[in-house]
């Protein structure tokens, strides 16, 4: 009961701080402007009477990368919108009149979990679906495996939520952002590393990359959900700079989804058992 | 009159027993041994720093104590199904500031697990009483200082508490306020509850509690019963004249504690009930009295004596 209290005032605070709208907005925007720049293309192209290969070739580096930009814009709302709430209702001391309520500690972190993870479920399906829609209406194209791609970059914020809130709960809200930013940048950057060791036949840039994707597996998931989601032909040529000379293994998907619950139960074990 | 059935386990609504609380290398509550039997205002005395606050934080489960035990109404501290039965208004009130009075007392009743029924009854009644009605639609971040303390008092009231912790109830309030928070423990102890309030108003202290402990350093340093007429234990004064040393001598059969200065006696007498004997033996042996008074015990004395010239910090 107590987390389903807790989840609903995550979400009103969200609605009542205009954040949910603000969102919205953002994003309403965000397809306005990618479908614009699609109804061009394809008026331009239509004129120019272009090879319909090359064509949907082109379109579909587009579709990628304005999931691209959605799954930049995930990571960041979900740190951003997470890092505050529990070290900041324990500086602020908000958290004092509600957890001498009879609810139990792990009942009123996961609450906030849930509550976030809502928001920024609703918010990529509303991204995603939503670059997918202009993207057909537009040019006929959609993502390759729509809903497994969906799915990982789902994770992805899912994984980075559960960071933030690990971190949230030893360090002030700014510290907590910051870590959790520096963390992903480490697994973009070990991503890139692992993509031109993969295209220079390095192995020790390969295992660098691993590495990071074991360190901070949020990034490898963008890179399989964007194998998932382009065109066979990208795969298959290997020149699209959204993807996957190394694409992440079904096991690296695992490993996520366990880094998740550590992060989580750490989160739950450590506001449990900190003074408020 | 107490609607609270103590089920014949325990008559203590807080027994704490050597609690202490080190942060980092600075230690909070050093040895904190106290209890409050059921029913009683308690009152928490101290100067700042000396660990108050952090002793309430500890019987709440909201800090861990480093060292000691405590349990609250029968319970070890930290149980979560004990807190449906606590109130609590926390040092420095603060909520979601961007809820109303009325929003934001539904949420806290019903993390307390109670329906919306019941709380739609409750809550006018509880925002009356703190005298809020008339800012029912503002949200609470257009809240002065006094008025989000009437909203946390508000919220510590709300489930019927069987036993009350208020952390200086009455900072912030106008002289209205105080009186309120004064009735409102009195009305809560008639119900039976049990309250412990830490204030650093001594003349409100007096007023209310029964019993109070004096807390420096994080430790117990007295305890001292407050309440009680003509049978607690009393000191008078006595002017009188011809007063042989066989008198004063003779006073002893009253009580053991009697100083003289001159023509003044101080004695502390076990209750006023026996000055009128006292006064008639000293006029039956001769001696003129021309005064009587009663001391009243002060409180504001005590703690400065108690917590001693070194300001206490
Ligand atoms: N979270 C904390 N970390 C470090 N030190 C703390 C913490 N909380 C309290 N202290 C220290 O513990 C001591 C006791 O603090 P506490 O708030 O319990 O005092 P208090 O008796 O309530 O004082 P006041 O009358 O000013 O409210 C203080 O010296 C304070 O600096
Ligand atoms: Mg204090």
């Amino acid at each position: 009961m107590g987390i389903w209290i807790m989840a609903g005032v995550t979400f009103r605070e969200a609605a009542r701080k205009k954040m949910l709208w603000m969102a919205l907005a953002v994003s309403g925007a965000f397809i306005i402007l990618f479908g614009s720049g699609l109804h061009f293309q394809s008026r331009d192209f239509s004129a120019r009477g272009m090879n319909p290969v090359l064509r949907r070739e082109i379109s579909f580096t587009m579709l990628t990368m304005a999931l691209y930009a959605v799954d930049l814009l995930a990571v960041l709302m979900t740190i951003l919108i997470s890092a505050d709430t529990v070290s900041g209702e324990i500086a602020s001391g908000t958290i004092q009149a509600v957890m001498t309520k009879p609810v139990a500690r792990w009942q009123v972190l996961l609450g906030k979990w849930f509550g976030f993870m809502g928001m920024l479920t609703a918010y990529i399906a509303l991204m995603v679906g939503g670059v997918n829609a202009v993207a057909r209406l537009m040019t006929g194209v959609t993502a390759r495996h729509l809903v497994p791609g969906f799915l990982l970059m789902w994770m992805e914020s899912v994984v980075l939520l559960s960071v933030t809130f690990a971190l949230a709960t030893y360090f002030s809200t700014l510290t907590s952002g910051v870590l959790a930013l520096g963390l992903h940048g480490l697994a973009f950057l070990g991503g890139w590393i692992e993509q031109f060791g993969a295209i220079s036949q390095t192995p020790g840039a390969v295992a660098v990359g691993v590495i990071s994707s074991v360190l901070m597996p949020s990034e490898a998931l963008w890179r399989r959900a964007a194998f998932e989601m382009q065109s066979p032909l990208a795969n298959a040529l290997r020149i699209s700079p959204f993807s996957t000379l190394s694409v992440p293994s079904r096991a690296m998907i695992a490993y996520a989804a366990f880094y998740l619950l550590i992060a989580l139960a750490v989160s739950i074990r450590r506001f449990s058992q900190r003074d408020l | 009159m107490n609607q609270f059935a103590t089920g014949g386990l325990s008559d203590l609504a807080i027994d704490a027993c050597g609690l202490g609380k080190v942060f980092g290398d600075k230690v909070a509550v050093r040895n904190l041994t106290f209890n409050v039997c059921r029913g009683e205002v308690f009152g928490f005395l101290g100067p700042n720093g000396a660990g108050k606050s952090t002793a309430i934080k500890m019987l709440l489960g909201l800090v861990h104590p480093s060292k000691g035990q405590a349990r609250i109404l029968g319970k070890p501290i930290g149980d979560v199904t004990t807190r449906r039965r606590i109130g609590f208004l926390p040092e420095h009130f603060r909520f979601y500031d961007w809820l109303t009075p009325a929003e934001l007392l539904t949420l806290h009743g019903r993390l307390h697990g109670m329906s919306r029924a019941a709380l739609r009854q409750s809550i006018p009644a509880l925002l009356d009483l703190v005298g809020l009605t008339p800012h029912g639609e503002k949200h609470l971040r257009n809240f002065s200082k006094g008025m989000l303390q009437r909203i946390g008092l508000a919220q510590a009231l709300l489930n019927q508490p069987e036993l009350i912790f208020l952390d200086e109830p009455t900072s912030g309030l106008d002289p209205m306020g105080r009186r309120l928070v004064r009735d409102i423990i009195r009305a809560q102890r008639d119900r039976g509850a049990t309250v412990l309030v830490n204030s650093h108003l001594l003349g409100e202290v007096e007023v209310t509690c029964n019993r109070v402990a004096f807390i420096k350093d994080g430790e117990v340093v007295e305890t001292r019963a407050l309440s009680g007429g003509s049978t607690a234990e009393t000191t008078v004064l006595i002017r009188a004249l011809h007063l042989r040393e066989e008198i004063v001598a003779g006073v002893s059969r009253w009580t053991a504690q009697v100083r003289r200065a001159e023509e003044r006696l101080i004695l502390t007498l076990p209750s006023a009930d026996v000055l009128p004997d006292i006064v008639r033996y000293l006029a039956d042996q001769g001696a003129d009295v021309y005064e009587v008074t009663p001391q009243r015990f002060s409180l504001e004395q005590r703690f400065l004596e108690i917590i001693g010239s070194d300001g206490g910090l």
